[in-house]
């Protein structure tokens, strides 16, 4: 079946909906307006006012309402605009959802999931372009999720959604237009192990999200150039699957971390620790990181393209990784 | 003596049981004060002396299945819900059979059987908590009411501002309590507000509101009972504001130096206890022996609390990773540490 990201997560919207009525979905212009993003479009028109639940400018507001609306039996799905108006809700998802179950001492889970937009590339500018997710991943009690192809999209919801904790979905916004074949059972996918969605041998590409197309591109280039690349594609951040990516350290033995959010105290900056604790020895390079510039993702095209992960600087970092050693 | 505001007390038999409440809530508080000197208790340390007939009313009109949810002030909350004193004490001597093992402490008492749901240390942050488990049970076609106690600190924050808009857009099943007692830790009620009518706030989001002599628990009994009832037979959200004083101070740190001592003494005239005490024994409602009984009852209580309490076991530290998420279904109890969770953590 030919479809689009777009498509697919709204495919699983449908189906959780349909499959559990405890299910709805909630948000700043998810029902009339379709979806700033037209994500849930149609969905109004299905579901109804009750279960497509659109809410003012309230971010702390709706976000903690779905966090009470959880612990009292029900399955939200809570829609914010961007992980960017998300820092207005941070105290609900932080101080509430990710603890609740630990100062209670196990007797309030959360069983909420929490879908936002995040990532740069459409000159949005610097209040609509930031990719925070790395942040979120740092606090226990959250799962984070990336889904970065169709397949995630389709099937990432529902295992969200049959999850007793909080998780927290972060799609890119580049991603939404991507269009290609899904087969037509798709359904629910793990969201436990990232995926190698390349095999190269030669070295390991590590992304997720809105970089993994970019990536993948850098990776036929780069065979083109007789360089083979392991392509990764984490999925999760939290809890991130190590074995997974020294599993192909071990064979491979460099390392090139691609990741849009900014290199300092990021989710990059962790996987290259945990690589150099778990698998030292099995480098023969130092790892490298390819992030976003340090600075407010501007505005102007040239601009924002020279801040963020490029095909070009993928490429370079893994020559330089290959070439490093003989 | 003076005497609440309902001179006649028709029911003496319940205005012993309210008299009774209102006395645990002091003696546990007390206690904790104590405990807390003798180093018994840590952390933070709020009490609700002064504040009693407040969550003593309001309380009475609840049914079992309706949901609370309060603040870090809640040691009283939480008694009055049902959640035992020995409960109590032991989650502040973190101890295993605390009811939150020892992860929560005093400001973070829950209950699930109680629907006791906190235990908020944020400001405010309960308010959309309460929100949302009153949409669950609208959703779900339930008749149960939500109540939300938050001091009038509360009122200057958004989530305030963004759960009285949602529960009164939705018709929410409720009810909104801000105990106002005049001040947040220093800071006075009219320094922090242009507008220090409480409920014409609430009422400017076409809530029914109203403020309520908060020392007078009848008068708290009877504004609950008339707001849950109206909650509960679908008359969307209500707020009572609660106007009351904390006789003590803030916390066991805060030396008090933003209110005089005649301003607090003036208060302690108006005591709930003393208050209802003085009306039940003008009505000759009250014999000697009858108050002695209920506190001789109540001060047993509270030491067979602290006895439960020191006989506890401290949490185990083998457990420490334990809830962070939930247990796998057929792990059976094991710990689950986060995937990516080191031990950092264990440094309290
Ligand atoms: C969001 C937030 N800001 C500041 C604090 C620090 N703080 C703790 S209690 C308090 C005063 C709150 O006063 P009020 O809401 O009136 O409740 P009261 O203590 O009087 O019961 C403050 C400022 C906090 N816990 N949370
Ligand atoms: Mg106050």
């Amino acid at each position: 079946m030919k479809t689009t990201y777009r498509e697919a997560m709204r495919a699983a919207l449908r189906d959780a909906m349909q499959r559990d009525e405890r299910v709805f979905l909630m948000g700043e212009d998810v029902g009339s307006y379709g979806g700033s993003f037209a994500v849930s479009l149609g969905l109004l028109e299905e579901f109804g006012p009750e279960r497509i639940r659109d809410t003012p400018l309230s971010e702390s507001g709706f976000v903690g309402a779905g966090i009470g609306a959880a612990l009292g039996g029900m399955r939200p799905v809570v829609e914010i605009m961007t992980v960017n108006f998300s820092l207005l809700a941070l105290d609900q998802i932080i101080n509430n959802a990710a603890t609740l179950l630990h100062m209670s001492g196990g007797q309030f889970n959360v069983p909420i999931v929490i879908r936002m937009t995040t990532g740069a590339g459409r000159q949005l500018g610097a209040q609509h372009s930031h990719s925070l997710e790395g942040w979120y991943a740092h606090i226990p009690g959250l799962r984070i999720l990336a889904p970065a192809t169709l397949a995630d999209a389709r099937g990432m919801l529902w295992t969200a959604l049959q999850d007793p904790d909080p998780v927290l979905i972060f799609e890119h916004g580049s991603l939404y237009n991507v269009a290609g074949e899904l087969d037509d059972d798709a359904g629910a996918v793990d969201i436990d192990k990232a995926a190698v969605v390349r095999h190269g041998g030669g070295l390991t590409l590590i992304t997720y999200g809105g970089t993994l197309p970019l990536v993948l591109e850098a990776a036929a280039l780069l065979a083109a150039e007789g360089i083979e690349a392991d392509v990764i594609d984490l999925r999760t951040l939290r809890p991130l699957d190590g074995q997974t990516i020294m599993h192909s350290i071990a064979r491979t033995h460099r390392a090139v971390v691609v990741d849009e959010g900014w290199r300092s105290g990021s989710i990059s900056a962790e996987i290259a620790a945990r690589i150099c604790e778990q698998a030292f020895f099995d480098l023969d390079a130092p790892v490298e990181r390819v992030c976003s510039l340090e600075v407010p993702v501007p505005y102007a095209k040239h601009l924002e393209q020279a801040a963020l992960p490029s095909v070009e600087r993928v490429m370079t970092a893994a020559r330089r990784a290959v070439g490093t050693h003989g | 003596m003076s005497t609440v505001r309902n001179q006649v007390i028709r029911d003496q038999d319940h205005a012993l049981h309210l008299l009774r409440q209102m006395v645990r809530v002091r003696r546990l508080e007390e206690k904790c004060i104590e405990l807390y000197s003798a180093a018994k208790i840590r952390g933070f340390l709020h009490v609700y002396i002064g504040e009693e007939a407040v969550a003593a009313g309001v309380m009475e009109a609840l049914e079992p299945d309706d949901a609370v949810v309060a603040t870090y002030r809640e040691h009283g909350h939480a008694l009055l819900r049902g959640v035992s004193a020995g409960a109590i004490l032991a989650e502040m001597y973190g101890h295993a059979e605390g009811c939150c093992r020892g992860r929560g402490g005093s400001m973070h008492l829950f209950d699930a059987d109680a629907r006791f749901y906190g235990g908020n240390a944020i400001v405010a942050g309960g308010l959309p908590l309460a929100v949302g488990l009153a949409l669950a049970d609208r959703m779900a076609g339930r008749r149960r009411v939500t109540v939300c106690f938050f001091g009038e600190g509360a009122v200057a924050e958004g989530e305030f501002h963004e759960s009285m808009n949602l529960a009164a857009l939705w018709q929410l099943p409720v009810l909104f309590c801000c105990e106002n007692n005049l001040y947040a830790m220093g800071t006075a009620l009219g320094r922090s507000e242009s507008q220090t009518d409480i409920a014409l706030k609430a009422a400017g989001y076409e809530i029914s509101a109203w403020a309520v002599d908060g020392m007078d628990v009848l008068a708290v009994e009877e504004a609950a009972r008339r707001a849950v009832d109206a909650v509960r037979s679908g008359g969307g959200p209500h707020f009572l504001e609660l106007r009351t004083y904390r006789f003590r101070a803030h916390s066991m740190f805060d030396p008090e130096l933003y209110r005089e001592k005649t301003e607090v003494t003036r208060w302690m005239e108006r005591d709930p206890i003393t208050l209802l005490q003085g009306t039940m024994q003008a009505a000759g409602q009250l014999p000697e022996d009858t108050w002695a009984g209920l506190t001789a009852d109540v001060d047993a209580e509270i030491s067979a609390a602290v006895g439960f309490a020191e006989n506890g076991t401290p949490a185990p530290v083998s457990e420490l990773l334990r809830f962070v998420y939930s247990d796998p279904p057929d792990a059976g109890g094991a710990a689950t540490p986060g995937g990516s969770a080191g031990k950092e953590g264990a440094a309290g």
